[in-house]
């Protein structure tokens, strides 16, 4: 048994050993999460997170690692969350972020948590937002959230940030693929990384003349830079170029808005998840469902009808 | 709610033998357990990513004579810390009898080579104690 109120005021203090504690007990699902995140609320909302995402291999780590060092050297204290897969058969996952920070440069005030993203299919972790929660309660000032390799759609992490840096490389595609829906259109900033490869600057060129377009009726232009992070090099571009949005955000209660529109959607996907959740502890002792499998089956109905008509009478049940 | 065993693998040193490690950790997240894979590190650097990490095991693979020197530092470190309840388990090129040494000094299984996945696997499931 914990002592929930010790471990919070050790950890809202800035102590590892119990902010980690914290968080290990949120993802995995503790009875006593909510009384835990309830505890740590008042001392969050003062850290400025930055989302990271893009596809597999882009080099996003070691972009993260680059930019750690800077805003360490600038005196923040700094927090990292990075997501990677879980294996879809034996639930495992490696967790292959944390190799690629420079665990010689002692001067670091860093708290690094690496998270496998279970089942969960937008690009984060189901408590990777409580975990920068209790990041920002312990102190930390700017926290890095990134996300697993991602493709065109998994868009969870322009919910959970401040600031969205897309990392892409020249080889991330032509053209069309610039104009597609999606990740593109979330970025606040872009990295083309590996520019030291051939491609870089048409790609960045081909980036730029779609959001040219696209940004003509909003508030904010995502820059593009070009970086090597393996190399360090273009990344101190990239970092102001990020504090450069943290700053536009600050001005005209955008923040605020910004933030206050992020918790709208996190509250209708926990309102959807604890439905969800809900709905399924009752189904599972009701074993209804394979007879209805069978009414699909047999063609005697569309599952879209059986689906609302079982919600139906579970409501009705409920109230 | 099934809770997941988190282990760190870290090859111990300078050590720049990597194959083990590698294999071990793919077995590993096979059996379902999230592996952090750390690279080459020293004891303290180990110590401090299963801090943050909320390490259940440590893993260490060691290929180049520093079992007796660096695997019962970890150990120390974590003792000085209060993280007894966190495993370390050892692997690699380990002569026979420096075993019951290793042992003594506080690491929870050594695995010398030839060990059978099946057996490293196994010892990794049974050590942690989730009650």
């Amino acid at each position: 048994m914990h002592d929930i109120d010790r471990l919070v005021q050790a950890a809202t203090s800035g102590e590892k050993i119990a902010t980690s504690q914290l968080i290990s007990m949120i993802e995995r699902g503790d009875p006593q999460a909510n009384t835990i995140m309830g505890k740590i609320a008042p001392y969050t909302g003062k850290a400025y997170t930055v989302g990271v995402t893009g596809p597999p291999g882009a080099g996003k780590s070691t972009l993260v690692d680059n930019l750690v060092g800077l805003c360490c050297r600038a005196g923040y204290s700094v927090g990292v969350i990075a997501v990677d897969p879980s294996s879809p058969f034996s639930g495992g996952a490696l967790l292959g972020d944390r190799v690629r920070m420079n665990v010689n440069d002692k001067g670091r005030d860093l708290f690094f948590r690496s998270m496998s993203a279970g089942r969960a299919m937008g690009g984060l972790a189901r408590t990777t937002r409580e975990t920068a929660r209790i990041l920002d309660a312990s102190g930390r000032q700017i926290i890095f959230i990134e996300t697993v390799g991602v493709g065109q759609s998994e868009l969870d992490i322009s919910k959970a940030t401040d600031t969205v840096l897309v990392v892409l490389t020249p080889e991330s595609g032509d053209n069309i693929q610039m104009m597609k829906a999606g990740l593109l259109e979330i970025a606040d900033v872009f990295a083309i990384n590996k520019a030291d490869r051939t491609g870089a600057e048409s790609i960045a060129d081909a980036l730029q003349h779609n959001l040219e377009r696209t940004s003509k009726t909003k508030e904010w232009t995502p820059q593009i830079f070009l970086t090597s992070a393996s190399l360090n090099q273009g990344v101190d571009a990239l970092y102001e170029g990020i504090l450069a949005h943290q700053k536009h955000l600050g001005t005209n209660q955008r923040m605020e808005l910004h933030r206050k529109s992020q918790i709208r959607a996190e509250l209708r996907d926990r309102i959807e998840e604890s439905l969800s959740d809900r709905f399924w502890q009752h189904a599972e002792s009701d074993n209804n469902l394979d007879r209805l499998v069978d009414k699909v089956w047999f063609q005697k109905a569309d599952p879209q009808a059986v689906a609302a008509q079982i919600v139906s009478i579970w409501l009705q049940g409920e109230s | 709610m099934t809770r997941k065993i988190r282990v760190i693998m870290a090859k111990l040193g300078l050590d720049i033998h990597w194959r083990g490690a590698y294999l071990v950790s793919q077995f590993l997240k096979d059996a379902g357990m999230d592996v952090i894979y750390i690279g080459n590190t020293f004891p303290d650097q180990i110590v401090d990513a299963a801090i943050e990490e909320g390490a259940d095991i440590i893993g260490l693979s060691t290929l180049c004579g520093n079992h007796l020197s660096l695997g019962p530092k970890v150990v120390e470190l974590l003792k000085e810390k209060g993280l007894e309840h966190i495993k370390v388990i050892i692997g690699g090129v380990i002569p026979p009898n420096h075993i019951p040494q290793l042992k003594e000094k506080g690491l929870y299984e050594v695995y010398p080579p030839d060990t059978p996945m099946e057996a490293i696997v196994a010892g990794f499931n049974e050590c942690v104690d989730f009650n």
